[in-house]
């Protein structure tokens, strides 16, 4: 074996060159020119109104939007951890949903009070209409109406992480994967967690059982608020059920795409494209009384399953006692 | 316990010639030596100071002579590599990474002086996919096993430094998975990636990137060789960058490939030497990894730059095609133009 020799770099006399006098410290230029970029046009509409010129309405909306692309262009925006882009969610992905909220499905809310204006809170409701438009009024129901401005996060499943386009909108609408880690994380983080427990059982279920709660997982959202000592708060959503009502479902069709359903409805594929258009159902809304968890004893209730399998219960009773009652108020499927 | 003699493994590639040199610079750390299979190159030897350096491979028994012969009681292990073109090829990579922590640890566990041993991880042994937590804690084990390439690498390493840990618990252990570093210097695949002209991404997905800073990295391997920082810790910079974003932030195009094209693109991008992108780091480029650095944080007690520092430390290098002033002169001069205000004076 040879043997092992050490090579000196330099005599012994050679002064050892400090570290670093090589490397100049991180120049952070950037971030002040950037920094400054966007306070600039945020104050553009303002800056060129000597008082003779008042920006009309337009003009201001126009200078939001060039600002908002400019933003866009240079990547000048801040997402959080979980992709959350509040700046796209708030210009781009949100305002296309209005009119579907206020025009189409006419969606009544009732109980926002029961919402806290700050603090974590466990949203959990019943899922419907073959494609989550039912996520989505609820998140704009929160975004718009709540007096707060709650931005509601939602665990989605798998499925919606792994397909293209539709992934990475998910996350930047701040959506999340449905998994104990991410629930107990944003809970912890004070943010509203939304969840449908039913998951593809209750979207992807036929016409026929309408209204009828399905199965509500393995009551893993019950364990996170647990855990986080964060307040249930129960919704019952009616009008979903009606957009698309399934009334076959192609399992060939389903395996190819890998998809949990393929439906058909009454205008699906029939009508190709516009079997697309959801109907236009009445919708309602109800946010129910929150059940706090705070006193249930924390992380250790959360480890007995009976405690879990019993509020995972009593949440499913309530919305769908809840559904009924709705139901029974509303006088037509469309009005 | 104030280390006598440090070793430092890969000491010829940027960040152990750094580390070598900052451990060089403390008057209280009687040795440095360092240990790699090429001579480090002619300009950064100035930087080395009083490094000793010993050409030998941490394949060969060899390096258990250089570490009892000079009572060696600190080894940093930084010889895992991330780039099969940078090491002679995939095989001559895997060698050098397993085998040759195979034969360093086993050196290490024959030698009485050994008291602490610093490995050089990386949140890859987390994998990427798209049912991965939004944030990877150090004891989140990974949904998929990495299956290849550097990550595998960096899973079979970690083990069998788990191993050594079992075998001598009187050595203090400290692994750190640090995320993709970037920085004013460092050349990662990265780095190389966000400099090319027209930067690829996959169609349809937008991963969060976590950064951390070239410095910060020097800084905790400094740490935890002088204080004593014995577990598993995630290093990198708070917060996360989209692709697109940090794209965008270095001021370039980029395109979008559709995936069943994207092996064939990388294959065509390896093969002209641009960008040494494994096959999982194409996973990493779909589905991103966040790890949750608030161990280390609390641990260290010192907060590294964040992501988008880091990023911005980066992009003061890389000549921008467009300038984010130019941007926000176009849309002053578009509003003037449209709105017919009275023109803005011109901003710096």
């Amino acid at each position: 074996m040879p043997e092992a020799k050490i090579i000196p770099l330099h005599g012994p006399s050679d002064p050892p060159s400090s570290p670093g006098t090589a490397k100049a410290p991180p120049t952070r230029k950037a971030a002040p020119t950037r920094k400054a970029a966007p306070a600039a046009p945020k104050a553009a509409p303002a800056a060129p109104a000597p008082p003779a010129a008042e920006p009309t309405a337009w003009e201001s909306k126009l200078a939001g939007g060039l600002a908002f692309l400019r933003r866009r262009l240079t990547g000048d925006y801040e997402i959080d951890d979980f992709g959350f882009d509040p700046d796209l969610t708030e210009h781009v992905l949100l305002p296309p949903l209005r009119p579907l909220y206020d025009k189409w499905f006419r969606v009544e809310t009732r109980g926002l009070d029961n919402v806290p204006d700050i603090g974590g809170a466990l949203i959990v409701a019943n899922h419907s209409g073959t494609i989550p438009l039912d996520a989505l009024m609820t998140t704009l129901a929160l975004h718009d109406h709540h007096p707060a401005h709650r931005s509601l996060r939602l665990l989605g499943a798998d499925l919606v992480f792994t397909l293209p386009l539709v992934a990475p909108l998910a996350r930047k609408s701040g959506n999340t994967l449905a998994c104990n880690a991410d629930a107990e994380r944003l809970l912890a983080a004070d943010e509203l967690v939304g969840v449908f427990p039913e998951g593809f059982k209750g979207i992807g279920k036929p016409f026929s059982e309408r209204y009828k709660l399905q199965r509500f997982g393995r009551g893993g959202f019950v364990s996170a608020a647990l855990r986080t000592g964060k307040p249930i708060i129960p919704v019952s959503i009616v009008g979903a059920e009606e957009i698309y009502p399934i009334i076959g479902n192609s399992k060939t069709v389903a395996r190819i795409l890998g998809l949990p359903y393929a439906p058909i409805t009454p205008l699906f594929p029939l009508l190709g494209p516009l079997g697309a258009v959801p109907l236009p159902s009445k919708w309602i809304i109800e946010f129910g009384e929150p059940i706090e968890t705070a006193d249930l004893g924390g992380p250790t209730a959360a480890d007995d399953p009976m405690l879990v399998f019993n509020l995972t219960d009593q949440v499913r009773e309530t919305i769908q006692s809840t559904l009924y009652s709705l139901l029974m108020q509303r006088r037509s499927v469309f009005f | 316990m104030q280390p006598r003699v440090v070793l430092v493994t890969g000491v010829s590639r940027y960040l152990g010639t750094r580390l070598a040199s900052t451990l060089a610079a403390d008057p209280s750390i009687e040795r440095v030596i360092g240990v790699d299979t090429v001579q480090p190159r002619r300009d950064v030897l100035d930087q080395l100071g009083r490094t000793e350096f010993v050409r030998a491979d941490i394949r060969n028994p060899l390096i258990a002579k250089v570490i009892t012969q000079a009572e060696v009681d600190t080894v940093v292990h930084m010889n895992v590599i991330a780039t099969p073109l940078g090491a002679g090829g995939r095989t001559a990579m895997k060698e050098i990474n397993v085998i040759g922590t195979m034969q360093l640890l086993a050196a290490c566990q024959q030698a009485p002086s050994m008291r602490k041993l610093v490995v050089k991880s990386t949140t890859a042994v987390y994998g990427s996919s798209p049912r991965d937590p939004a944030l990877f804690t150090e004891d989140a084990g990974p949904k998929s096993l990495p299956k290849s390439g550097y990550a595998k690498d960096a899973v079979e390493v970690e083990g069998y430094v788990r191993g050594f840990g079992r075998r001598r618990p009187d050595v203090t252990l400290s692994v750190l998975r640090f995320t993709n570093f970037i920085g004013p210097v460092i050349e990662t695949p990265l780095s190389r990636y966000l400099s090319l002209p027209v930067v690829p991404t996959v169609l349809g997905f937008d991963p969060r990137i976590q950064l951390c800073h070239e410095d910060d990295g020097i800084e905790v391997l400094r740490r935890c060789v002088l204080e004593e920082h014995p577990g598993i810790f995630n290093i990198g910079g708070r917060g996360v960058l989209l692709l697109s974003q940090a794209i965008r932030r270095v001021g370039r195009p980029s395109i979008a490939i559709p995936s069943p094209a994207v092996t064939a693109v990388a294959q065509v991008f390896r093969r002209a030497g641009l960008v040494d992108f494994s096959p999982e780091q194409m996973r990493y480029l779909e589905h991103g990894r966040v790890a949750d650095v608030s161990r280390a944080e609390r641990e260290f007690d010192w907060v590294p730059r964040s992501t988008a520092e880091a990023m911005d430390s980066f992009v003061d290098r890389a000549p921008r095609l467009v300038s984010p002033e130019t941007i926000a002169a176009a849309e002053q001069r578009l509003l003037g133009l449209l709105t017919r205000a009275p023109k803005e004076p011109a901003r710096a």
